[in-house]
């Protein structure tokens, strides 16, 4: 159980600037997710929060400390890593405990602990068996196994989920979930994927080019976007960017599912794809200005490929930026 | 089909080429000193045990190579004593000159060993190391030191870091992620290192012969005090060089599986 502050924290590799003034602060039990781009600094962050990176400017405060001065293994954080990094030379139980037995804590104590660990991941067959002969969704587990062991302050995740394949991957995320709920701790989840950040995490912030584009729940981020960057990257299929025509320099940004197809609309494009999911279809139109438009429909639409339609944008789901890609509100 | 011949062929002929010399050496010692010099050499000829015997009633054998083993695992031991941590923090925590340092160090090896010899010999006969096994440790380990960090260097890098910044989230000190984790993931790799080290040290004739006379000396000042300016030396020499070298040897074919599997020692999965 921890809070985690950040204060106008920096990381500077050389002259390159890699996360840039960043406030931040995770509450007690809060699962956070940070999301952002390959090389936004997402790893970076995380990694100085769990001392394995030093960092160039601010403070980061666990409990209302600094960790200025507190190495790793002192923060009392878990960190499961996008490789695992499960130790080859021991068998999955031994990985499990090794925390334990470099804190002295006796055998028979880590035993217990490790199969109470173990129980509540469904593993305890895997548990004798060596890093070799595990799958990788079964090397996942052990990696969560040995954070979790050690009852830590806070788990650090960093893209856990990444080498796992699609089916995999969607079960891993309802559990996590459930984990988070059952051991009450907190959580801070780096991921690229904004499903798993949308689905999972109570709070997400979105990381651009090393500073935080905006911070909040999973919906506000969806319903009011604070720039173009968190529009065009939270939400899929993506929100639709339209030239605002009079205001120059503005754009209006528009969700799929609020633009309505052929009711006197004011748009007017034709029909150059079709992306039919059964319960809905995504409606893909090139306008006449040339501009690309995204729109759902029933699943059931009759709308053919080659249509020329009439386009209308919900006033509730209009979003305008000014030039500089800010929210206007 | 056929590079794959060419390439066995050419496999079986350099090996031929470097145990030729061995062979021959080995042959020699059998001769009597008179068919060991003859011209055309004789390839039939009545085997006798004669040199080794005057061989080993000339000098104490056990001595030189009781010499030899301590002062090649000594020297061994002491590099990689110092090389691990060396290595380890070369390998994990670089900083822009770590790369000049490693140089640095391989190019120590290139200046001739002569060129230091009067300033080791005078600081030797200061301390009282002339002619002592810990002298000679001394100035082996120091001399395959490079070879080792270096060796080491590479080992330690083919080491996930993420699995070692794993152990120091797992809570434990550098001394603990060194002797849990990485010297055991480095096995194969010290084996190879330390092998290779002791066959270095073994072999080693500049320093045993100037550094040493008679109570720290090795087999290979045991094999050079058999050649004389004069006189008929060949078959005792090599008496002298096939029981020097014996020992290594054996020791290399023993050791050659986990040589083979250290130097091929790829990443850890
Ligand atoms: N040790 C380092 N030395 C120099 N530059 C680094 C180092 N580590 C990271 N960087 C740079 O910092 C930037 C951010 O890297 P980081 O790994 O934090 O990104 P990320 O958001 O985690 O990306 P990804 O989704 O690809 O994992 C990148 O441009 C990267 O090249
Ligand atoms: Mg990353």
């Amino acid at each position: 159980m921890a809070s985690i502050e950040l204060r106008s924290v920096g990381k500077r590799f050389g002259s390159h600037e890699v996360v840039r003034r960043v406030d931040l602060l995770v509450e007690d039990r809060e699962f956070v997710a940070f999301v952002g781009p390959s090389g936004s600094g997402k790893s970076t962050l995380l990694r100085m929060i769990a001392g394995l990176e030093t960092v160039s400017e601010g403070e980061i405060l666990i409990d209302g400390q600094s960790v200025a001065r507190v190495p790793p293994a002192k923060r009392g954080l878990a960190m499961v890593f996008q490789s695992y990094a499960i130790y080859p030379h021991m068998t999955a139980a031994e990985n499990m405990s090794f925390s334990l037995r470099l804190a002295g804590v006796p055998k028979a104590e880590r035993d217990a602990k490790v199969r109470e660990v173990a129980r509540a991941l469904e593993m305890e067959a895997l548990l004798e068996r060596k890093p070799r002969a595990l799958s990788g969704g079964q090397l996942q587990r052990v990696a969560l196994g040995r954070a979790m062991v050690r009852q830590p302050k806070a788990f650090l995740l960093d893209e856990p989920l990444s080498n796992l394949d699609a089916a995999l991957q969607a079960q891993m995320r309802l559990e996590l979930v459930r984990l988070h709920r059952e051991l009450k701790t907190t959580m801070i989840y780096v991921t690229h994927d904004q499903t798993e950040a949308m689905t999972m995490a109570d709070r997400i912030v979105v990381l651009n080019e090393g500073r935080v584009e905006q911070a909040g729940t999973p919906l506000e981020l969806y319903n009011r976007p604070a720039s173009l960057f968190v529009a065009g990257f939270i939400g899929a299929p993506k929100m639709n960017f339209l030239p605002a025509q009079g205001a120059e320099g503005r754009t209006l940004g528009v969700r799929p599912e609020h633009v309505r197809i052929g009711e006197g609309g004011e748009l007017a494009g034709e029909i150059v794809a079709l992306e039919r999911l059964g319960a809905r279809t995504y409606v893909h139109a090139r306008l006449t200005d040339g501009t690309r438009l995204v729109a759902e429909a029933a699943g059931d639409t009759g709308v053919r490929e080659g249509d020329r339609l009439a386009f209308r944008i919900l006033p509730e789901g209009r979003h305008w930026f000014d030039g500089s890609g800010r929210r206007v509100t | 089909m056929r590079t794959k011949w060419a390439l066995a062929a050419a496999g079986w002929m350099a090996a031929g080429a470097m145990f030729f010399p061995l062979l021959w050496m080995f042959l020699t010692s059998f001769k009597t000193e008179i068919t060991a010099v003859a011209t055309p050499p004789a390839l039939i000829f009545k085997p006798t045990l004669d040199n080794y015997a005057a061989v080993l009633e000339r000098a104490d054998y056990a001595q030189f190579a009781a010499n030899s083993v301590v002062v090649a695992l000594g020297s061994t031991l002491l590099a990689l004593a110092v090389a691990i941590p060396a290595a380890y923090s070369m390998a994990f925590f670089p900083t822009r000159r770590t790369r000049g340092v490693l140089l640095w160090m391989l190019s120590t090896k290139m200046l001739p060993a002569v060129g230091v010899l009067v300033p080791i010999f005078l600081l030797w006969r200061r301390f009282g190391l002339l002619d002592t096994r810990i002298g000679l440790v001394l100035i082996n380990s120091a001399s395959v030191l490079p070879i080792v960090v270096w060796m080491l260097f590479s080992y330690f890098r083919e080491v996930p870091r993420e699995i070692l910044e794993a152990c120091r989230m797992d809570g434990a000190t550098p001394r603990e992620e060194l002797f849990h984790v990485l010297l055991p993931l480095s096995k194969p790799g010290i084996t190879a290192t330390a092998l290779l080290s002791i066959i270095l040290c073994w072999n080693e004739a500049f320093w045993s012969l100037n550094l040493t006379t008679v109570r720290a000396a090795t087999l290979t000042v045991f094999t050079a005090s058999f050649s004389s300016p004069e006189g008929l030396f060949w078959a005792k020499l090599s008496a002298a060089s096939t029981l020097a070298t014996a020992p290594i040897l054996i020791f290399g074919w023993i050791s050659q599986r986990q040589f083979a599997r250290g130097l091929s020692f790829g990443a850890v999965k």
